[in-house]
């Protein structure tokens, strides 16, 4: 569904007065997520794992510059192409509340995903109520200002948000930081779901342990490539190839419990 | 809960606004007192010859001016307590009389300058926050930095060459057309009158509001929520309704409340340039000819109007922004 091949995103930015630097974040990174299938991006934080999700967005800021090919459903994603489907056939499942609208309700805030994905007022409505119900949300909620959620009925307003629209592929941003381990469970079961439908999932993360819970195949994230895509049973069998990644596997307190050694 | 708060803000407001006017009018008091315009050679003015030293000594005690500050002082404030603001040297008139008229004068003009800059302003401020670092955000910016740094009188001479003298199109001066009779003032000759010193005010309050609402649109715009709703599909006018004037409103609005104090000093410099009868012109004639009640009956009434106004732009917060309203943060 979604191919990544080859893929660089370099920064131009202004280093000391009128010098400018290029900064390459992402390097020949190639990552592939099928349809029904849950693909974890691992990687420590900084090592450009949003990024990577904002250029299949499309949503890089201006002074970024993008190398190598992403192939959505066998063809390339031009800015034309990604413009046209993102938040659509594309969808993303954002990092925290912050990335609400302070002052919007958050049933209008979900309406008008549906509106983006162009349905009339009245059937986003419909549309939202049933999401709501779902995600084992009250009606209640959609009068809610983001900022007097719980955190994990936070979470189930953004999963919702990503699927009022029909999205193919979602892509999830961090979801479960700084959250109890059951809201953390429920919320990598919602992912699972929706893979289980036959959507692609790319959940990006740096908590190893909750993409094992879910994923099928995980990338290893670092320096801005992957360093391996290894199936999700390889790391009990202790198949990993790469120094990296065994390190991270051996990091868990479950496992040895040995610091990753700093960059 | 929410009765209490209110209940709360309201008298804490209420004991500062007495404070700041006590301390308003102490300090315009004594000021002008000390001013070395003499109040009696102002008043007598070109006559001053043909008066004797006794008329004038009976002149200064008709008005007190024989009494020490402070027993004026005194005696201004209790009357003031049952509601007296004391009589106009200048007009003849009690204060409250004078300021009444005048003030209906100005009224218009500072109504129409302040919904003029408003919208002119937010309008502008989001333009140019749209399209940062274009063409347009420049000339906008350029603009606004020109208007900022004018001056009133300045400004407010220049459209006069522009508009009366060279292209005839206003009225060079006052509120009306002289020799009218004041009941006889159609309602478009007062509107003819009125525009440039209105245009000249707005002008001026554009340029603070456009740079305030683009700087914060541009904060709104690099939001993490507006990443979110690009990664949505919105497009940039999509999210500048939806998003970002929910946004940029509420700072807009109570910029605009806080404005009021720059629009009323404003209005004292167009007005003189324009000659026009309002209550700014009354405040240049109270200061020069030192007509202590009237003047400091102005200020009187100008803080109380600028308080006011801030205290609505204080009170917007609390009734519109739910995070306030609801959290009780």
């Amino acid at each position: 569904m979604l191919s990544v091949e080859n893929f660089s995103v370099t920064f131009t930015m202004y280093d000391r007065g009128l010098v400018q630097k290029q900064l390459t974040v992402i390097t020949d990174l190639d990552l592939e997520v099928r349809a029904g299938e849950v693909v974890a991006v691992v990687g420590s934080s900084g090592s450009g794992k949003s990024l990577l999700a904002h250029a299949v967005l499309g949503i890089l800021p201006a002074n970024a510059e993008t190398s190598g090919r992403i192939l959505f459903q066998g063809e390339p994603l031009s800015a034309a192409r990604c413009q046209a489907l993102r938040g659509r056939a594309i969808a993303l499942i954002p990092q925290s509340i912050g990335y609400l609208d302070p002052l919007m309700t958050v049933g209008a805030q979900v309406c008008r995903v549906g509106q983006l994905n162009g349905l009339a007022k009245p059937a986003a409505k419909l549309v939202m109520l049933e999401t709501f119900k779902r995600y084992n949300l009250a009606s209640e909620v959609q009068h809610l200002y983001p900022f007097q959620l719980s955190g994990g009925m936070a979470r189930r307003v953004l999963v919702a948000m990503a699927v009022v629209g029909q999205a193919e592929l979602v892509i999830a941003d961090e979801p479960t930081p700084g959250l109890h381990p059951d809201v953390v469970t429920e919320t990598l079961n919602h992912l699972r779901e929706l893979a289980s439908e036959g959507k692609g999932v790319m959940l990006i993360t740096h908590d190893i342990e909750a993409a094992l819970q879910i994923a099928d195949r995980v990338a290893v994230f670092y320096a801005g490539t992957t360093v391996e895509i290894a199936a999700a049973s390889d790391f009990a069998n202790g198949k990993l190839r790469h120094p990296y990644t065994q390190a991270l596997w051996r990091a868990l307190p479950q496992h040895d419990f040995i610091p990753v050694a700093g960059d | 809960m929410q009765l209490k708060r209110l209940a709360q803000f309201t008298v804490r407001k209420l004991i500062r606004l007495v404070l700041l006017l006590i301390a308003v009018s102490l300090f315009s008091f004594v000021l002008v007192s000390l001013s070395p315009v003499d109040p009696i050679n102002a008043y007598v003015g070109a006559e001053m010859l043909q008066i004797g030293p006794e008329q004038r000594q009976l002149i200064a005690e008709r008005w007190g001016l024989d009494q020490p500050m402070i027993t004026r002082f005194w005696l201004w404030l209790q009357q003031l307590g049952s509601g007296n603001l004391g009589t106009s040297m200048i007009f003849n008139q009690p204060v409250g009389t004078v300021i009444a008229n005048r003030f209906q004068v100005s009224l218009q003009m500072l109504a129409i300058a302040w919904l003029l800059s408003g919208l002119l302003g937010l309008g502008l401020g989001v333009l140019a926050g749209a399209y940062e670092g274009r063409w347009i955000d420049r000339t906008i910016r350029f603009y606004a930095y020109i208007l900022a740094s004018s001056p009133t009188f300045w400004m407010a001479l220049l459209l006069l060459i522009i508009f009366s003298v060279t292209l005839k199109l206003t009225p060079i001066c006052c509120a009306a057309p002289p020799g009218v009779l004041a009941t006889d003032v159609t309602l478009g000759q007062r509107i003819h009158h009125l525009i440039l010193p209105a245009v000249t005010l707005s002008i001026i309050g554009v340029a603070s509001i456009a740079l305030h609402t683009r700087q914060k649109l541009i904060e709104v715009l690099n939001s993490d929520y507006v990443l979110f709703a690009r990664a949505q599909g919105e497009t940039l006018w999509g999210i500048i309704r939806h998003h970002g004037l929910r946004n940029i409103l509420l700072p807009a609005i109570t910029l605009q409340f806080a404005s009021l104090s720059e629009l009323f000093g404003g209005a004292v410099l167009a007005e003189q340039v324009f000659a026009y009868p309002g209550l700014g012109e009354a405040t240049v004639q109270a200061a020069l000819r030192s007509d202590v009640p009237l003047l400091v009956g102005i200020v009187f009434f100008s803080a109380l109007f600028v308080y006011i106004g801030n205290t609505i732009a204080d009170l917007t917060y609390q009734i519109i922004d739910p995070r306030i309203r609801i959290g009780g943060l």
